[in-house]
């Protein structure tokens, strides 16, 4: 007995390094995640961002068509990198709904000259009062939302080339 | 070539640690074979031209001695060259690149060279071969056969962390084409308390691989005792002193460059550093009872190892970065594994060796649970645990990632674990000293510590009425920190104070130093005022005693930064006001800015003030907090410091002459 304490410490030496390599080898997410995937969409309203295109209401998610909800603003530079695959979302047919957070209208109007208009409609969201209610901790973050207005997956940061056909086929899945 | 020269001296000192380690191998096996026959042994010492046992051992340390001092003397010419590179700006070394920048004040170019990943690596071999050669050069107590394998063990560390710097950290490295400048090194590191912070805690740090070698090589020769303690003791207080000092100075530093009023956060790299000073000040504690009652051996033997693992753990959590920390350090995997594996090698190879050896090792003497030794064992049980406590609340991050689970522990963890328990601690340390070695009376023991539990209980008693509504633990850790202070003093009463031993005066000052620090603690959590205001130029703000106006806003531009510095008026009843300048500054190199605390000294407290923005209304954010007695924090740990020195001094004096009338 005696002899088997003698070996606890490294025992507990195996113990804490088991911890510590797990930690290495899988690499740490310091993403945050929204606690509202899973959910309905909180209820707002936003007036419109730009002339010509209309505001975004919760309301609107529950016509039975899912869509990509993007959170950007014209002073983010990773939405200006994730604005071509933002295009290519919608020529494959992804309805893309956008809040544009804590910009004006005149800077927006120009991002989208600069960068083109991927987005059925845009909510101004000035105080990022919507964009804290989805949880979201930052610009760009896209929501895919299906049919009933509900959050099925959030994606953090710019969306990348190789993450379009994941998107694509995740609001495919929301139609279904 | 000074960069080239470096790496040269590098791959020198590491070929002597091997050949150190090699040496010292044969050496221990050697003469463990002529231990182990006797008769033999018997028939070499006849003949003087064979040797005996003794010579033999002495042959070898007299080879191993001056290896590990060539080894030590290159490491350092290493880190010299590093300074070097870094002094003249030479861009053509990627470091130099990336920390540094040409327009930087010199102190901060010194100093940027442990200020990055390779830079501190080099430090912490650099100290690592310096403690080795300093154990081959003034080490004369020690059994001759443990010290050898003492020296060989510093050796095999060494061997490591050099394959480590040369194979996955090279600080020489060429960079090509070399900029026309550096990339800077971080504002917030640019700060006279960076040149002396790291290479103080380092000593520390890696100071304490001393302990470890020295019980490693116990366990090889099976040799602990009284003698093995009393030469390890000066060893384990110096590194421990240096520990202290670099925690003290680190807290102060963070304190007034942070900016953020606080003094201590249980960042994951604060915790690195307190865990090894948590395990070697159990260890100063019981290896005093294997000196002095030849008692807890094998516990001592642990503690050693242990200590000197949470260096080497926490080097990694902090070099790996699989921690998130605000000290930001590269990520590197890679580098992080290779540490891992080290970590196995040391700790796993110890600690194996102490599950197969330390039970060979005869029990030590034993002793009452009413004693000093018993004290002493209480002592390290709740050290342990509070050890335990920082170690689990540092890593419980990764555990719960593994489950899935993303979180960070903080303050309201540890404060309601480990402070409690280190009340407990403290109020220990009244009782423990003024108790007799061996055995003593329950009752003898409360007569003495009477009066502080009356002082501290007269001191419960006036805070609860005249600060009605203090917390719990602020409460008790001030009443406490008066009882300790007045029980710290308590063993020099009825003495000849010109006969005290000096190690005794040791103990008393840092016993009131922890006593000392323990009340600013407290007084900080309790009595601290602070206001957030925007405030208009000429308008006056409260805050505790201080009357603060804004009189006015300046620029002001120093030798790498630009800087808003506000002009604050401070009254104190009728006294004479006096100027207090915080700033918030610019870096250009690399694009940063930093808060410049501006903070006012009194007796009683600091004045502790913070610039921030303009807003628009044209206000400027003030931030000013009233922190009653909160320089009595590292006041306490500079106490405890000179305590730890003066105890080492007088150690070192009385062994001295125990040698020298040994050898007359």
């Amino acid at each position: 007995m005696k002899r088997l304490m003698l070996w606890l410490p490294l025992a507990g030496f195996a113990l804490l390094f088991a911890v510590v390599a797990s930690g290495l080898f899988r690499p740490s997410d310091n993403l945050v995640h929204s606690q509202m995937v899973g959910k309905q969409l909180p209820k707002f309203s936003l007036p419109p961002m730009v002339a010509g295109k209309p505001g975004l209401g919760s309301a609107m998610f529950a016509d039975g068509k899912p869509k990509l909800l993007n959170v950007f603003a014209s002073w983010c530079i990773p939405c200006m990198a994730e604005s071509p695959q933002l295009m290519a979302l919608k020529r494959q047919g992804v309805a893309i709904d956008a809040i544009a957070v804590r910009d004006t209208p005149e800077n927006i109007a120009a991002f989208l000259k600069r960068f083109g208009d991927p987005y059925e409609r845009i909510g101004d969201d000035r105080q990022s009062a919507v964009q804290l209610a989805l949880g979201s901790s930052g610009v760009p973050e896209t929501y895919v939302i299906d049919g009933e207005g509900r959050i099925v997956e959030q994606h953090i940061g710019d969306i990348r080339a190789e993450d379009v056909p994941e998107i694509v086929a995740a609001v495919r899945k929301a139609g279904r | 070539m000074i960069a080239e020269a470096g790496l040269a001296a590098l791959w020198f000192a590491a070929a002597l640690a091997l050949l150190q380690l090699v040496l010292a191998a044969i050496g221990v096996r050697r003469s463990a074979a002529d231990r182990a026959e006797p008769a033999g042994a018997h028939l070499q010492s006849v003949d003087p031209s064979i040797g005996s046992t003794r010579t033999r051992v002495e042959d070898f340390l007299a080879a191993v001695r001056p290896v590990a001092v060539v080894q030590g003397a290159l490491v350092i010419f290493a880190m010299l060259l590093l300074i070097a590179v870094f002094v003249r700006s030479d861009m053509s070394v990627r470091l130099v690149a990336e920390d540094s920048s040409a327009a930087k004040p010199l102190i901060y170019k010194i100093a940027g060279a442990w200020g990055n990943h390779e830079g501190s690596m080099l430090l912490w071999v650099t100290i690592l071969g310096l403690a080795g050669a300093a154990v081959a050069l003034f080490e004369r107590t020690l059994d001759r056969r443990t010290l050898v394998a003492t020296l060989g063990a510093q050796a095999a560390i060494a061997l490591g962390f050099y394959a480590f710097l040369l194979f996955s950290s090279n600080p020489f490295a060429r960079l090509s084409p070399a900029p026309a400048d550096g990339q800077g090194l971080n504002p917030l590191l640019q700060d006279p308390g960076l040149a002396f912070h790291p290479p103080t805690l380092y000593i520390g740090y890696v100071g304490i691989s001393v302990a470890f070698s020295f019980a490693v090589g116990a366990m090889l020769t099976r040799d602990v005792g009284p003698a093995f303690a009393r030469a390890m003791r000066p060893w384990v207080l110096g590194a421990w002193i240096f520990l202290t000092i670099g925690i003290t100075a680190g807290s102060y530093w963070a304190y007034y460059e942070l900016g953020w009023g606080g003094w201590w956060f249980w960042d994951p790299v604060e915790n690195a550093s307190l865990m090894p000073w948590l395990a070697a000040t159990a260890l100063l504690h019981s290896v005093t009872v294997l000196a002095t009652r030849d008692g807890l051996r094998a516990w001592t033997i642990m503690l050693a190892v242990v200590a000197f693992s949470m260096s080497m753990v926490g080097t990694f959590l902090v070099r790996s970065g699989i921690l998130t920390s605000v000290h930001a350090f590269a990520i590197d995997p890679k580098r992080g594994a290779f540490i891992l594996a080290l970590l196995v090698i040391y700790i796993g190879g110890a600690l194996a060796l102490f599950g197969a050896r330390v039970g060979t090792i005869r029990q030590g003497n034993t002793f009452e649970p009413v004693s000093r030794e018993g004290a002493l064992v209480v002592n390290n049980l709740l050290l342990s645990v509070i050890l335990g406590i920082v170690l689990i609340g540092t890593l419980y991050p990764i555990i719960a990632a593994a489950f899935g689970t993303q979180l960070s522990v903080g303050h309201p963890f540890f404060d309601s674990t480990a402070g409690p328990i280190a009340l407990v601690l403290v109020a220990l340390m009244a009782v423990g000293p003024l108790l007799r070695w061996r055995r003593d009376r329950v009752g003898a023991g409360l007569r003495r510590v009477a009066i502080p539990a009356a002082v501290s209980l007269a001191a419960l008693v006036v805070l609860l009425v005249f600060a009605p509504g203090i917390r719990a633990l602020p409460l008790i850790g001030l009443a406490l920190g008066l009882g300790v202070a007045v029980a710290s003093i308590a063993p020099l009463w009825g003495r000849d104070l010109r006969r005290t031993p000096l190690f005794t005066y040791g103990m008393v000052v840092a016993h009131l130093g922890i006593a000392v620090s323990l009340a600013g603690m407290a007084s900080e959590s309790a009595f601290s005022r602070e206001t957030l205001v925007a405030t208009r130029i000429g308008e006056a703000q409260r805050v505790g005693p201080y009357q603060v106006t804004l009189i006015g806003i300046r620029p002001v531009v120093g030798v790498n930064w630009s800087a808003i510095e506000g002009v604050l008026s401070v009254r104190r009843g009728e006294a004479a006001p006096f100027l207090l300048r915080p700033q918030s500054r610019f870096f250009s190199t690399p694009p940063q800015e930093t808060n410049e605390s501006a903070i006012r000294t009194a007796l009683d407290g600091q004045l502790y003030t913070v610039l921030g923005n303009r807003d628009d209304a044209g206000r400027w954010q003030l931030r000013l907090w009233w922190k009653p007695f909160v320089t009595l924090i590292w006041a306490g740990g500079a106490l405890v410091a000179i305590g730890g020195a003066l105890s080492l001094l007088g150690r070192v004096r009385r062994e001295r002459r125990a040698t020298r009338r040994e050898e007359a």
